[in-house]
């Protein structure tokens, strides 16, 4: 196959995802054409110029008010559908979804927690970043109370760190206040950027970012995983190394992910299976066409989740709505070779 | 010249040996038939002569050298595995499977390389399966999965090959046909050690029987020196009547 071939839907995503981007940055209460666009752009670049009193408002509401919600979707849809895919792969299943190994109910009871301690926003999403993190550490410390840890045990062991977090979560939202405190909870698992913290994302937002590079140039790491244990270690594949730091820096980026949107379910299980349809399942064409089209797919349901009515909906209900529909209209494609 | 040496292995799985002080030496060009009942410690043995578990006594050599003091990468270099086929949960293409015989030599940092398009597209042609180069590797019938795997250990080119049952689940005509490319592997120098069930494939292809029985190796010779009537009746605990005939032996059910 020429390059241009292997290459192409990978350049078509990016591309696509661009486009995408521009119109989140026009669209929303306030339109925005693209030609009003395309000079503000110009004039902020300084080659073309607009009056004044304009480009202040429309820095305000692209720039300023736009820029940081657009730039989160698009990292944390790249981020839960990298993730998505990276799981499925380490883990040789292609039901499996970044949640796994209890990363999501840590990020969560961390949340909750900052929530009835009162914390700034951003001292919500770190507390929750860190118990996500933990959550795994427990699976995986259950995991490796046994010699050398296979799969399956590592996913008992994150059954049970998910099932030990679900509960803590349980017992945060009986102790929150019903008035004040658990509609804040119950709305932060729902998922939403509307909240994005500019700060939170100039701290989360770069190590995010390089994560997920790092996480789409290990492909053929995850293709060797995908084999069988004994085949990936006769073929020099250092296999419980790679898969112990595959397991960290994806934990980490859905922790991330996590802290920045709180709960967006769906993507990291349904995105990694369309760019199987386009690219095949060879992960060093899949981890960046999945991260693209998160990015994508998160922008859009998060246009959706701002526009179709007065109040915002919260795009945890977008994304599963979506997402469960669009699975099953591509289950039919996606199950060759599985089921 | 020796190439690998097992020397004085021993394995237990709690109170239970599996293997009981095996020492064997396997050189260039040597193409050898494993045989042994089910249980009689096959399998491990081929997976510590691979490195994918540790003895709990003796030691494993690679060109003189211990194995345990070896990294991966130099282990897969010198020795491929083929493991009995197996549908990966993925619908990876036949040429991606046997591409990653590469991964010794040039690593996961790197991406295909032309060297590597090239002994992917040469090792497909010697296996006759140069066709399903771009078909998923899940839609293969057993035997061609076969021979998909034993692809990607030509294509890792390492100068011994070690094969897990490679004739089970082949048709008649397929089983002919591997074990004529395991004879002409052996001798172009690469050391085949292959495990079965089939004692007449051992005499008809292989140069050396190794026999394991109860965890102990019993036997280590020429094929028509080891694998006689006597041996069947020790081995799998079932009569048969010998024919030797032209050089050929044949075995019969009484």
């Amino acid at each position: 196959m020429s390059p241009s071939k292997l290459y192409s839907p990978l350049l078509l995503s990016l591309l696509a995802l661009i486009m995408t981007t521009v119109c989140a940055l026009s669209l929303g209460r306030y339109q925005i054409s693209i030609h009003e666009f395309s000079t503000f752009i110009a004039t902020m670049v300084g080659l073309s110029d607009m009056p004044a009193q304009r480009y202040d408002l429309l820095h305000s509401l692209i720039i300023e008010s736009r820029l940081p919600r657009v730039i989160a979707a698009v990292l944390v849809g790249a981020g839960l559908s990298v993730s998505g895919a990276a799981y499925q792969g380490v883990f040789r299943n292609p039901l499996v979804s970044p949640g796994l190994l209890g990363v999501l109910s840590g990020c969560a009871f961390g949340a909750a927690l900052g929530i009835i301690g009162h914390l700034p926003p951003l001292a919500v999403a770190l507390v929750a970043c860190v118990t996500g993190l933990i959550a795994v550490a427990v699976g995986l410390g259950i995991a490796h109370m046994f010699e050398s840890p296979s799969i399956l045990l590592l996913v008992l062991g994150g059954i049970v760190a998910n099932a030990l977090f679900t509960s803590l979560l349980s017992i945060a939202q009986y102790m929150a206040d019903p008035v004040d405190q658990l509609p804040s909870i119950v709305y932060w698992l729902l998922g939403s950027l509307s909240a994005v913290d500019v700060q939170a994302l100039w701290i989360i937002g770069p190590t995010l970012a390089m994560a997920i590079l790092l996480l789409c140039l290990t492909g053929r790491a995850i293709d060797a995983l995908s084999l069988s244990d004994d085949e990936a270690l006769s073929l020099g594949v250092p296999v419980e190394k790679i898969r112990g730091g595959l397991i960290v820096l994806t934990t980490l980026i859905c922790a991330l992910t996590v802290s920045l949107a709180g709960m967006v379910g769906w993507i990291g299980l349904l995105i990694p299976h369309l760019a199987r349809l386009l690219v095949g399942p060879g992960n060093t064409r899949l981890l960046p066409l999945s991260a693209c089209l998160g990015g994508i797919f998160l922008l859009a349901a998060d246009g959706v989740a701002r526009s179709v009515s007065a109040g915002e909906i919260p795009l945890g209900i977008i994304t599963e709505l979506f997402g469960a529909i669009a699975f099953v209209l591509v289950l039919h494609r996606v199950r060759k070779g599985w089921l | 010249m020796k190439r690998l040496q097992a020397r004085q292995l021993s394995y237990r799985i709690g109170d239970r040996v599996i293997l009981d002080n095996v020492s064997l030496d396997i050189a260039a060009g040597d193409n050898i038939a494993l045989l042994g009942a089910n249980g009689a410690g096959k399998s491990t043995l081929m997976r510590l002569l691979l490195g994918l578990q540790t003895p709990h006594s003796g030691e494993v050599l690679i060109d003189g050298q211990p194995i345990r003091s070896m990294k991966r990468r130099a282990v897969a270099r010198q020795v491929a595995y083929v493991p009995q086929s197996h549908v990966p949960s993925f619908p990876f293409s036949v040429a991606h499977i046997v591409g990653q015989g590469r991964l010794p030599t040039v690593g996961l940092g790197h991406a295909p390389s032309c060297d590597e398009i090239t002994s992917v597209q040469q090792a497909l042609t010697e296996l006759g399966i140069l066709h399903l180069s771009d078909r998923p590797y899940t839609e293969l019938s057993g035997g061609e999965r076969q021979r998909v795997l034993i692809a990607r250990a030509m294509v890792q080119r390492a100068n011994t090959i070690i094969l897990d049952e490679p004739v089970t689940g082949l048709d008649y005509g397929h089983q002919l046909r591997l074990l004529a490319l395991l004879k002409r592997l052996a001798a172009e120098g690469i050391s085949i050690l292959s495990s079965t069930h089939r004692p007449e494939h051992a005499l008809a292809s292989a140069n050396r029987v190794l026999v394991l029985h109860e965890g102990r190796l019993i036997a280590d010779g020429a094929p028509h020196d080891v694998v006689d009537s006597a041996l069947m009746a020790r081995l799998y605990q079932v009569a048969v009547e010998q024919i030797d005939t032209d050089g050929h032996r044949f075995f019969i059910p009484c």
